[in-house]
Formats: C-alpha cells, sequence, structure tokens
C-alpha cells in the first residue's frame, strides 16, 4: 500500500470512464449539482489524506463514448455503442453512471440523508458492483448501529452488504449484523460453520460446547447438542485406542487405518462395533452406548452391527444379534431390516453357505427366497421349498441344475419317487 | 424406460457421476488449442442465427487483444476456458499475436519471450490472490513484461480492490472486462454458465445475475431487434422484465432498427418448478449429462469403449486418457438422437447402421469412372459418418450398463411414485435403505427433495426423520446444507393443510400413463410419463394461452405478467402464411437438457405453430442443481 499510490492514480486517471451530459436545468435533485462535483473531482475511493487539489487534476473527456478514440470498449457489441453515446442522462441513473464511469468520490455526500439517499439510488440500478462501492463507503463512513438500522428497511442493500461481509470473510461484522437484525438463527448456523476451520480437536470441541447456547432452531440446537457429544467422545476413544493400537489383540489383527476423529455418527458405531463389541453399556465406545446415548434408529443399529462383525467374520455373533427368546424360552430369529437384505450382506461378506442358508430360508416372500437360495447355492431350501409348494415341475427343472448324483440330486429323485406327496402339478 | 418396461438385471452399477477429471497440465492444453479453425456452423443452423451473437463477441476479443500491442501469452482461470471455446478458437488468439497459454496458479509465471501477460480471469477474490503473487514473483532481472487483467464476464470492484491491497493493481497496464452474458451452445440454446445464479438468486437473494441477465437481454434486442411481447412468471422474471423495462426507456429514442427476430419472450423461474431438475433425465443427451456431466459442450468418457481395433493386430492398447466427445447438432447423427428417450436410441443407432453399410455397399455398383468418382467424393462423409455411429454406439452401451442395473430401476420406480403422488406424505424405505448403504448424499437429497416438492412440504416427523438419520450417516456439518435446502424452498415443512400438488398434476397433466418413448407424442416422453411443468407451461402459453389456466398459476410460486413493448413503426412484422412464431424461453436459474428436449419435440411438432429458442442462466441437472446449493465444506488451505 505505501508507495504505490502515484501508479495507483495514473491507473484510476487513465481509467475508462464513460461520458455524459449534465441536465442543468434539474435543480429539483438536490444531490444532482452536488454529484457533478463529484464527476468532476475523481479519487479512487474514500482515501481519507486525499485532498481537492489532488482530484482535480483528473483528464475528462466531455465527448460521447462512440467517438473516444483510445477508450476501451465496455459495451458487448459494437451495434451497442451507439445507443449509449445519445444515451440522455436521466436522474436515478446519474449517480450510477458516477460509480460506472470508475470515477467517483462519495466524500460530498456527508449528511445521512444524503448518503441514503445516494445508496437507494445504487440499489435501483440493480447493478452489485455500484451497491458494493456505496455500501463499502457507508461502512467506513457510518457508525455499525446506525448502518445496520438503516439496513433493516433496505432489504436489497442489505443482502449485499451481507454477501460483501461473507466474501471478505469479515465474520465478526456479520455476526454483529445479524444479531441486530434479529437473524438469530442466521447468526447462530454461521457461528456454527466456523467450527469447519478449527484443525485442533480439542478446541473445535470446546467451539462446540460454545454453540450449544446459540439461539439454533429447536432441532438443530439438538443436533449441535448431539455433535458435541459426538466429538467428546471421539476424543476419548481415539486416546484410548491409540494406547490399545500395540496391545489388544483386535486392533494388532486389524490395524487402524484412520483416526475416528471427525467421523460420522454411523460411521463411529461401526468402529465401535468393530473394535469395541461386548462392552458393557456403561463404557463411552461401547455400540450400546452409542446407540442409547444418539438415539439411533433399531434399523441403521442392526445393518451397522452386522456389517462389522460380518466383515470380522464373527458369525456367532450375527447369529446372536438376530436371536431373540419370546416369553417360553424358545428362540427365534427377528430382525428390523428384511432377511433378504441380511443375505445380501453376509454374501458380500464371503459367509459360507451354511451361515448363508439359515438367512435364506428365514426371507419371508417365497419366490425371493427361491431366487436367492438357487443364486447361492442352497440346494435344500430351494428343493424343501418346491416340496412344500408341491411344484413337481419345478423340482423337475432345478434337478436338470444340480450335478449328477450329488447328495441333492438324489434328494429330489426320492422326493419324486414318494407316492405320499400329493403335487398339483 | 418405464417403471413396466425397465429389464431386471442382476447387474448392480450405482448411479452416480463418475468422475474422470485429469490433473492440470502445466500448460494449458484446452478446447481452443485441439479445435484449430473449426467454423460454428451448428449455430446458424436454426430459425435465428446465432452466430451473429457469436461474431460480436468475437469481435469485442479482437479488439481487446489488439489494444495489447505487441506478442503476448494469456493465462487463463481455467474455468473460462470451455465458455470461451466455444466464442473463439487459438487460431483468432494467434492471429492477434498470442503466442503462449497457460494455467494460472500461484508461483511464478512461465518463461516466456513475449511483450504482454493477459489473465483472462472471473472476478474471483481467490484469483486476484493468484494473480497478485505471479506479478509479485516476476523476475526483476528480466525485461519487464507488460500485465493486462480481463475479467469474465464482468469486472468487479471487490476484485480490484482485492488487488490494490496486495500492491498490485499500480502495475497493471490495463484492467478491463469482457461482456460475456449469453454464450450460444448450439443453433437453439444460449447460456449465460452462471453456475450460481439460482443459489444466488434464491437462497442468498443477491439479484446480480437478473440484472446480468436483463443486459444480455438487451444486447440481444439490440442484435434481433425488440421483443414485442414479455410473458412471465414467478419474482424473478418479473424482476428481469421490470428492469429491461426500465433499460429500455433509459435508451428511449435509440431504438434498433431492426426487424423483430423474436415474437415472444417468456421469462420463467426455476423455482416455479423445482420438481423437474430433481427427475432423472431419460433423453440420449440427458443421460449423458445425468451420468458423465457434459461441460460447454463436451463430454468425458471412460475409454475402455472406444480403444480403436486395428486391422492385423491381435493385442489393442487400452487407451488411459478419458475419450473427449464434443457434442452439438453439427454432427448429424447426434442431432437426429439427442433428443430421443434412451430406450429408442437402440433402434435408431441400427437403422443408421444400416444405411451406412449400404452406402457403402454401393461401390460395387460403381461401374463407370463417373460412378466410381460419385463414390469417391461421398467417402469423407460417409467416413465421418461412421466413426460418429460408432461414437455413439459406444455412449449408448455405456448408458445402458447403468440403465438396466437395479439401482438405476429402483431409482426411477421411487422417482415416479412421488411424481404420481404415491405415498409421498410417508418416510421411503428406499430413501432409508440408501442412506443405510451409504450412497452419495447428493443422490439422498435429491430424492427427499422430490418428496418434498410432490407433497407440497414433508410432514414434521418425516422431515425430522431424514434428518437425522442424514446428519448422523454423513455429519452434522450437513446441518448447512439442509438449511440451505430449506431456504431455497427446497424441502419445506408442509404448513398448508392440503396438498396442491396432486391438483397442478391433473390440471396441467403432468403424468401421461402411455407416454409413447419410440414415437412420441406428448412432451411426457422425455422422463418416461412425466411432462415437465416448465415446459406445459411453455406449450399451454402457446396455446391456448394462460387464461385458460389462470387458477393453476395462482398456485405456483410468484407472480404472471404480460407486457408489451412498443416497436417504432414500419418494424412490425408481417408474418407468411404458414409461417411460425419465434418465442425465446428463459429459464432464470437453469434449464435441464431434457426440458430443451421437450421444447426441440414442440418445435418440430406439425402445425405446432411455434417454434423455441431456449436461454439460460445454466445447462444444469439435478446432481448440479442439489450441488451449487450445498454449503462449501471443505476447510480453506
Amino acid at each position: 500500500m505505501m508507495r504505490s499510490k502515484p501508479d495507483e492514480d495514473d491507473y484510476w486517471n487513465s481509467s475508462k470512464f464513460r461520458a455524459f451530459t449534465f441536465d442543468d436545468d434539474d435543480d429539483e435533485f438536490s444531490t444532482l449539482k452536488e454529484s457533478k462535483r463529484a464527476v468532476n473531482s475523481i479519487v479512487v475511493d474514500d482515501d481519507d489524506d486525499d485532498d481537492e487539489d489532488d482530484v482535480e487534476k483528473v483528464s475528462w473527456s466531455g465527448e460521447p463514448v462512440g467517438t473516444f478514440p483510445d477508450v476501451p470498449s465496455r459495451s458487448f457489441a459494437p451495434e451497442l455503442r451507439k445507443p449509449k453515446a445519445e444515451y440522455k442522462v436521466s436522474k436515478p441513473v446519474l449517480l450510477v453512471n458516477l460509480v460506472k464511469g470508475r470515477a467517483y468520490s462519495f466524500e460530498t455526500f456527508r449528511s445521512l440523508k444524503d448518503k441514503m439517499l445516494l445508496l437507494d439510488e445504487a440499489v435501483h440500478a440493480n447493478d452489485g458492483n455500484v451497491i458494493t462501492a456505496v455500501l463499502i463507503f457507508l461502512k467506513k463512513s457510518l457508525s455499525k448501529e446506525i448502518l445496520s438500522r438503516e439496513l433493516t428497511s433496505r432489504e436489497i442493500a442489505l443482502r449485499h452488504y451481507i454477501h460483501y461481509l461473507k466474501e471478505m470473510g469479515e465474520q465478526k461484522s456479520l455476526v454483529e449484523l445479524l444479531k441486530s437484525l434479529g437473524r438469530t438463527e442466521d447468526m447462530a448456523l454461521l457461528q456454527y460453520k466456523e467450527h469447519l476451520n478449527i484443525k485442533d480437536e480439542v478446541r473445535k470441541k470446546e467451539y462446540l460446547k460454545a454453540c450449544i447456547g446459540l439461539p439454533f432452531s429447536p432441532e438443530d440446537a439438538s443436533h449441535v447438542q448431539d455433535h458435541y457429544t459426538l466429538l467428546e467422545r471421539q476424543i476419548i476413544i481415539e486416546a484410548n485406542d491409540k494406547q490399545a493400537e500395540n496391545k489388544v489383540e483386535v486392533f494388532k489383527k486389524h490395524p487402524r487405518k484412520a483416526s475416528i476423529l471427525n467421523m460420522p455418527i454411523i460411521t463411529t458405531l461401526y468402529y465401535s462395533c468393530f473394535y469395541h463389541y461386548g462392552e458393557p453399556e456403561g463404557t463411552f465406545s461401547s455400540p450400546a452406548n452409542i446407540r442409547s446415548t444418539f438415539k439411533i434408529s433399531e434399523k441403521q443399529y442392526f445393518l451397522t452391527v452386522l456389517g462389522a462383525r460380518a466383515k470380522l467374520k464373527e458369525w456367532f455373533d450375527v447369529d446372536r444379534l438376530f436371536t431373540a427368546k419370546n416369553w417360553f424360552g424358545y428362540t427365534k430369529k427377528k430382525s428390523p431390516i428384511g432377511f433378504h437384505r441380511v443375505v445380501d450382506i453376509l454374501q458380500k461378506n464371503n459367509a459360507p453357505v451354511q451361515v448363508l442358508q439359515e438367512y435364506v430360508s428365514l426371507v419371508e416372500d417365497t419366490e425371493q427366497k427361491i431366487s436367492l437360495a438357487q443364486k447361492y447355492k442352497c440346494h435344500d431350501i430351494v428343493i424343501d421349498t418346491y416340496k412344500d409348494l408341491k411344484d413337481r415341475q419345478q423340482l423337475i427343472i432345478y434337478q436338470g441344475k444340480v450335478e449328477r448324483n450329488s447328495p441333492e440330486d438324489r434328494k429330489i429323485q426320492d422326493l419324486l419317487n414318494n407316492t405320499q406327496i400329493r403335487w398339483k402339478n | 424406460m418405464k417403471r413396466r418396461l425397465a429389464q431386471y438385471s442382476t447387474r448392480t452399477h450405482d448411479f452416480e457421476k463418475h468422475d474422470h477429471r485429469s490433473r492440470d497440465p502445466p500448460v494449458c492444453h484446452m478446447i481452443l488449442v485441439s479445435e484449430g479453425r473449426k467454423m460454428a456452423a451448428h449455430l446458424s443452423y436454426g430459425r435465428v442465427n446465432l452466430n451473429i451473437l457469436r461474431e460480436a463477441a468475437r469481435k469485442e476479443l479482437r479488439e481487446f487483444l489488439d489494444k495489447c500491442a505487441g506478442s503476448k501469452a494469456i493465462v487463463w482461470d481455467e474455468y473460462l476456458t470451455g465458455p470461451f471455446g466455444l466464442i473463439a478458437q487459438y487460431s483468432l488468439l494467434k492471429e492477434h499475436e498470442v503466442e503462449k497459454m497457460f494455467t494460472l496458479k500461484p508461483g511464478r509465471l512461465p518463461a516466456a519471450d513475449v511483450k504482454n501477460i493477459i489473465f483472462f480471469v472471473r472476478p474471483k477474490l481467490e484469483l486476484m490472490d493468484i494473480i497478485a503473487d505471479n506479478v509479485a514473483s516476476e523476475d526483476k532481472l528480466r525485461t519487464p513484461r507488460d500485465f493486462h487483467v480481463l475479467f469474465v464476464p464482468r469486472r468487479s470492484l471487490l476484485c480490484e480492490q482485492r488487488l490494490k491491497e496486495k500492491g498490485v493493481l499500480g502495475s497493471l497496464i490495463n484492467v478491463d472486462e469482457y461482456i460475456l452474458d449469453l454464450i450460444p451452445y448450439d443453433g437453439d440454446l444460449l447460456s449465460m454458465e452462471s453456475e450460481s445464479a439460482f443459489r444466488e438468486c434464491y437462497l442468498e437473494n443477491d439479484q446480480t445475475s437478473l440484472y446480468h441477465t436483463a443486459k444480455g437481454l438487451m444486447t440481444l434486442q439490440a442484435l434481433y431487434g425488440t421483443i414485442p411481447q414479455i410473458f412471465g412468471k414467478g419474482e424473478c422474471a418479473r424482476h428481469v422484465a421490470n428492469m429491461m423495462l426500465r433499460m429500455k426507456r433509459e435508451f428511449a429514442g435509440c431504438q434498433t432498427q431492426i426487424l423483430p427476430v423474436f415474437d415472444t419472450l417468456l421469462l420463467l423461474d426455476r423455482n416455479v418448478d423445482l420438481l423437474t431438475p430433481l427427475a432423472t433425465q431419460l433423453t440420449y443427451e440427458g443421460l449423458i449429462d445425468e451420468i458423465y456431466s457434459i461441460n460447454n459442450g463436451y463430454v468425458k468418457l471412460p475409454p475402455e469403449k472406444f480403444a480403436q481395433k486395428k486391422q492385423g493386430e491381435g493385442e489393442k492398447d487400452l487407451p488411459t486418457e478419458p475419450k473427449k466427445l464434443q457434442l452439438n447438432s453439427a454432427e448429424e447423427l447426434y442431432a437426429e438422437i439427442r433428443d430421443k428417450n434412451f430406450n429408442a436410441v437402440g433402434a435408431a443407432l441400427s437403422k443408421k447402421a444400416k444405411i451406412i453399410s449400404a452406402a457403402f455397399e454401393e461401390r460395387h455398383n460403381a461401374k463407370t469412372v463417373g460412378e466410381i468418382k460419385q463414390f469417391v467424393s461421398q467417402l469423407p462423409h460417409m467416413q465421418a459418418a461412421r466413426t460418429s455411429l460408432a461414437n455413439h454406439t459406444s455412449v449408448a452401451e455405456l448408458i445402458k450398463d447403468i440403465t438396466t442395473s437395479d439401482a438405476f430401476f429402483d431409482n426411477l420406480t421411487v422417482e415416479q411414485e412421488f411424481m404420481t403422488g404415491v405415498d409421498t406424505d410417508k418416510a421411503n424405505t428406499y430413501i432409508e435403505d440408501c442412506i443405510a448403504r451409504k450412497d452419495p448424499l447428493i443422490k439422498i437429497l435429491r430424492l427427499v427433495c422430490m418428496q418434498s416438492v410432490c407433497n407440497n412440504g414433508l410432514k414434521q416427523k418425516v422431515l425430522d426423520f431424514y434428518k437425522r438419520e442424514i446428519l448422523q450417516t454423513y455429519g452434522f456439518q450437513h446441518i448447512l446444507t439442509l438449511n440451505n435446502l430449506e431456504k431455497a424452498g427446497l424441502l419445506k415443512l408442509q404448513t398448508a393443510t392440503r396438498n396442491n400438488y396432486p391438483t397442478i398434476r391433473k390440471t396441467l397433466k403432468l403424468w401421461m400413463e402411455d407416454a409413447n418413448e419410440q414415437n412420441p407424442n406428448d412432451i411426457s416422453y422425455v422422463y418416461s410419463g412425466y411432462a415437465p411443468l416448465s415446459v406445459r407451461l411453455t406449450q399451454l402459453l402457446a396455446r391456448p394461452g394462460w387464461r385458460s389456466i389462470e387458477e393453476v398459476l395462482k398456485m405456483l410460486p410468484g407472480p404472471h405478467f404480460e407486457e408489451r413493448q412498443q416497436l417504432p413503426s414500419g418494424l412490425h412484422k408481417k408474418r407468411q402464411q404458414g409461417e411460425n412464431r419465434i418465442t425465446l424461453v428463459f429459464f432464470l436459474g437453469g434449464v435441464t437438457y431434457a426440458e430443451i428436449a421437450a421444447l426441440r419435440f414442440l418445435s418440430q411438432m406439425e402445425d405446432g405453430g411455434t417454434e423455441y429458442v431456449i436461454a439460460t442462466t445454466k445447462l444444469i441437472n439435478g446432481t448440479s442443481f442439489i450441488k451449487s446449493l450445498m454449503e462449501r465444506l471443505e476447510v480453506p488451505p
């Protein structure tokens, strides 16, 4: 910034401005005269140290743009230039041209009323650049309280101001502004978003803790609370597991690929089912504790446990997961997810046929059961189901698909020879 | 591609975007370089010659280049190379002494013995920091080079301020803007390629892009004459029309003396029809975009299916670079099949194959020297046709692998259930399963938003359920994205006691049970049953007029209106007997390829009476649409 000033001035002075004619007769518009002065006193923006003399030296040509030989064209197509040259300036566009001509000083707008008039005109022109230019000037020349008060009734200017603060990364000003406008939910979300920029997990955790009290909507408030709790748990689990890495069997056999910090809840649950299965509910790292703390749905819980235990080929755990005792002590397999999906997951984890078979037989829809059984070569299920359906034809067809003289071939033959069965076909 | 028609297959392809981006090369090998001197003839094929617009843009570019006298190197903001490729090829730049081109990145600029270095950049603050770094790292011992910045599509005060703060503004000889509002993409298609227009308008309430839209429309009117009739639906449409009318008043007295080319302008807000972009497009071009994403008229495809089989060679080398194809109506075959329902593409391709092989067979019939000469003269055309056929057969195979997968089928089934109003008020098991499977988040959001739109908002219990599942599975930081979707109206709580979507669907006939995919008789073929709301509104405007659907229009967000622009006497168009009207449909916030296909279908309809030219802020699909609304979560470096 220091000694580049002359260059800057050169730049601004040599750069292009659009010429236009003033309508001097127009005196009902109070700022017009001032504006004219402003146009003639071109300054970069609001550099405080620019005195009046400096600003007068700028070249200005009153010639229309179309005949301006060395002014870079700013119009899209040459055809469009002609109209601009003949363009008669009306009141509302005057101030805007002022800025668009790249040469402007707002110093002449001293009173609040004038400043707001300037802003309204800028907004009226709809050009984001113009509005932003005016807002930067207002930001420097008005107190925060007054500016946000004035912006309350100027929705469009306000949006631009918010956008400007966001772009410039002026987080603090933005939060203050939203607060003073009563847009507390937006403010809360904006503050929450900041956590993404914090790398250190302990600091992030503390930041999230501070966020809990912010005026979120009730649903979001509970999510943010959960987010904090999750990270808090993850930090504890991570510290413990780092210690365990070289000692505990499961970690040695299946080394951790990444830290659990900042992972979603379901990933954390999976991790816990993988490394901490069977721990009592009292420990933070136990699946049961995670399930109840974060109110994980039964479906999600089952899927996650199944995925993790199947990955480890712990078929016994899988079996226990679905086993429910009823009042009479009988055990029965139950699942909140369809057994066809259980089969799918088991199969993807290369479960042996004996394990698969058990779950295929539990699939409710007969057609689906047969198709899965055929796909995974669970011959007994296919044969028994056709037998139950008394479907001789299908059984004969299936016999053609199995190996000759194999146990299943013989089983089918026995059934077909059985005269006790009343086949439907 | 209807539920009942789709084949059941055991293949499991995930229906998601395949990303085949290669790493940035140090030197900018862009579209411009590879295209050579190809003319943009396809732009003048349509009813309206869009080449005029392109020529105007080229002229502007040449003028800027000539302003920086002497040899030059261009440093490209990579994002711009695509849109620029549609305006100018390398040859144009070369004629104006552009000797080298680089990709913009931090550090010292490569050595190049040129007088001028020109930065072609979007007005983005982070790019200003790179420019500042480049300029500051310049070797002081060498002969100094002149620096220029060209902002595309507009200069920005904030950016210039940033350059000033970094102390480099003074070292720049020229800071200018290249106003590229409407870029001609095809004979009937213009796009501003402003990726964030929808987000700005509906989320951030920043209407700057609408101002640029109005400006772009003024440019268009300067080249193609004043458009006498303006219709519109939606808040943004109203806003754009107001700005246009005011700009016209301000330019009063300098009317362009051009006979109007367009009869009507229809401005449509994207938020009038949020459903259409969420649905999976089922036209050929739409599916290419859904699966591989089309950028600036190009698509990058996995190379395996494009391996060249050379005669006499047993082993073929498998290419590793993605296959890049240009897609526009200059290619005869593509123009023919792009807008067809994908289920009709196979038949079209095999028909074409027969024609081509028959043409090659002709050589046996060529007996006389004259006949042989005739045959030989057609050879280049025939060979091009054969290459084109081979390419599109490969593309169709790639797409078919996906459309015949279970994942695609299941997803489509749920979409169609929502669109027909089946169980939209309950939590959907398929969505729940997709979350449990950790399918891409965008896919989930697309479906949930679709359900919300088709149910005029979700019940509290359902909304809470989806939100919890999403946050638990994908991470809490997505609270921000969910809030964005709510603000944009894509996801909402049902407040009205009555769901008005069924009424809208029935009145506008948005669902056609027997959509004909092979020989369509209605626009609904583009989504195999669903007729895009936006295009239905366009169709009804032409005939019988919006007065007949006042009630439904009131149910859709924003005002609808009609304005007339006075024409200077003598410029009133005298339409020939049987001559079609031309309507420019402007989609504010984006348009999908399937919607474009539907409009082209209407243009081609016999005694339709209206032909359409399409303009938009951005070409979108459900994925890019949702993505534009997601909160940027990556931590800045």
